[in-house]
């Protein structure tokens, strides 16, 4: 099993990935790899990203005095329907998902539209590490060391005109690579999956395109190879395997607010004082902090972004913006 | 078998006690071996979910079971299997109150009243109760089998309440809960009299 793993990961593409990643000696990895097998939770995905060390600098701005969920939950309990419903499916049925050559189409009210390779886009930037809390929607809560690139920077180099007033995201649709998006009813999804934000929400400096976690490139399962994320807003705001990024006019439509309006709204700004009409909002269970007999931690307003973010929903009634 | 000897009907018994226990033993193995996800409060509570509903529908088949195959001894283990229903229904509420909600009891109520899917599972909690007090020989006799009966009839509610709340907890993939749907709509038109006499007339034929 070892062996055959270490084979695939011989290999394996990563030879011609991007510039900015920096290929780590096979021994080491091979010593990773015999690390890996010894604990059975551990996938094959750990195996090919563990080879794939990134170059970043880590951003003293964003440092959290809270502990890490470990690299293992992270990387085994995923909501990513596109590859299964269930938490352990995306670990599963993503390993062998294709993340290069990738492309990101640029549409819409922008100087600088087209397709772009992803690498193209992210080369100008420099990585950088952000420890950010992680808040679902189903009042569970990590906390993830991200490496990526602002997202502002990324929006002001695309040259939005005065027309852009949101920008909306797509997943890659792709049922042969990602069995989630098939089958009998597509786990309760139309796709793909959209996501929007507001034009100065995707102007903060909060939102990440990240495209690695604890200093590796992005395990397919946490949406590889470049996903969004909104700290302030429940996770399903931070969008996966993005291939679009559209610059419209009018509000753009989200996978979640399609699939149950009354419970998803466009913000989806975490939020205490308002509830999932199916459960509370009010706490949250913290994975992998050894809790797991202990209560649930208090919800923080804006998830603890309050200070960052608060002035963007000036006057406006949250309960009514869910 | 038509019909076991007494003594093959005890060895039944045994089996189906010790087995209707692996999924218990199953999940502390996990949980012991820290292979209960991330969130193994979410994990616990839902298998001990699932093995409620598994049980339910395992009580409602033996009696078309029994119709179709004419083994009427099947009915001597029912009890034990609703029995079991409510020993993981036991298990799941205990889950819920003291690993989910931390023994916040003023949370709890607010969640049972105010959210639909809580409040038809504490219902069919709730009415598992007296179904489980009266399930011994003595109560059957002191109810009177004619009233025991009708008691019993509960147990058609209950299933459907857990079938509901499965439903109205799942944020979008409803295709489980759908499954048991199917499951207990098909055991329920079992009864319907018409179908009732054919399915028995079946195995008189
Ligand atoms: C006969 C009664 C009940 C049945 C048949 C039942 C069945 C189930 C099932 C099948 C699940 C989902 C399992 C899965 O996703 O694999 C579940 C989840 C759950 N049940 Fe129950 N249940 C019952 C009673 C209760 C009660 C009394 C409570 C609490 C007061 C409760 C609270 C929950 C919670 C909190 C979840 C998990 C919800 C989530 O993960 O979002 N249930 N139950």
């Amino acid at each position: 099993m070892i062996i055959k793993r270490a084979s695939e990961f011989k290999s394996s593409e990563i030879t011609d990935k991007a510039v900015y990643l920096k290929r780590r000696e096979f021994l080491k990895a091979a010593g990773i790899v015999s690390a890996g097998a010894a604990i059975p939770g551990l996938l094959a995905a750990r195996v090919e990203a563990a080879a794939q060390k990134l170059q970043y600098i880590k951003n003293k701005k964003y440092l959290l005095d809270e502990s890490l969920t470990p690299y293992q939950d992270v990387t085994t309990y995923n909501n990513f329907y596109e590859f299964g419903t269930g938490k352990a499916d995306p670990a599963r049925n993503a390993t062998h998902f294709k993340t290069r050559p990738w492309t990101i189409t640029v549409e819409g009210h922008a100087r600088k539209t087209g397709t772009f390779d992803l690498d193209d886009i992210i080369k100008p930037h420099s990585l950088e590490e952000r420890i950010y809390r992680l808040r679902c929607v189903e009042a569970w809560s990590m906390v993830i060391p991200w490496v990526g690139i602002p997202l502002a920077d990324v929006v002001k180099r695309l040259q939005p005109t005065s027309k852009a007033k949101y920008v909306q995201f797509v997943t890659l649709h792709d049922p042969k690579q990602m069995p989630g998006q098939g089958g009998f009813l597509g786990g309760g999804l139309q796709w793909p999956y959209v996501e929007g934000l507001r034009m100065d929400e995707a102007l903060n400096p909060l939102p990440l395109l990240a495209v690695g976690l604890y200093g590796e490139v992005l395990p397919n399962q946490n949406g590889a190879p470049v996903r969004l994320v909104v700290p302030w807003k429940y996770g399903f705001k931070s969008i996966k395997s993005i291939v679009k990024i559209r610059f419209v006019e009018s509000q753009p439509p989200t996978t979640w607010n399609l699939a149950a309006p009354h419970e998803y709204g466009f913000y989806s700004n975490v939020n205490p004082e308002v509830d999932h009409p199916r459960w509370s909002q009010a706490r949250e269970r913290r994975l992998g902090d050894g809790s797991f007999f202990a209560p649930k931690r208090p919800t923080l307003m804006f998830n603890g972004y309050g200070e960052q973010v608060a002035h963007l929903y000036r006057g406006m009634d949250l309960k009514k913006y869910y | 078998m038509a019909q076991p000897t007494s003594r093959q009907l005890v060895l039944i018994k045994v089996t189906l006690f010790l087995a209707a226990l692996v999924p218990l033993a199953w999940l502390v193995l996990d949980g012991v071996q820290g292979r209960l996800s991330p969130n193994p409060v979410e994990a616990i509570t839902h298998r001990t979910g699932d093995w409620i509903l598994n049980f339910l529908m395992l009580t409602l088949s033996v009696t078309p079971l029994r119709k179709i195959s004419g083994w009427h001894w099947l009915l001597r283990l029912r009890r034990m299997l609703g029995l079991f229903a409510f020993f993981y229904a036991c298990l799941h509420f205990t889950t819920y109150i003291w690993l989910d909600q931390f023994f916040a009891m003023s949370e709890v109520w607010k969640d049972i009243a105010k959210r639909p899917y809580i409040t038809v599972g504490f219902s069919a909690f709730v009415m598992l109760i007296p179904l489980a007090l009266t399930s011994t020989n003595s109560m059957v006799k002191r109810l009177g089998a004619q009233r025991w009966r009708k008691l019993h009839r509960l147990v058609y509610v209950i299933a459907v309440f857990g079938v509901l709340h499965y439903l109205w907890l799942v944020k979008s993939d409803i295709r489980l809960p759908l499954a048991y749907g199917v499951v207990l709509i098909t055991l329920l038109v079992l009864r319907v009299p018409s179908i009732n006499q054919r399915i028995t007339g079946l195995q008189r034929a």
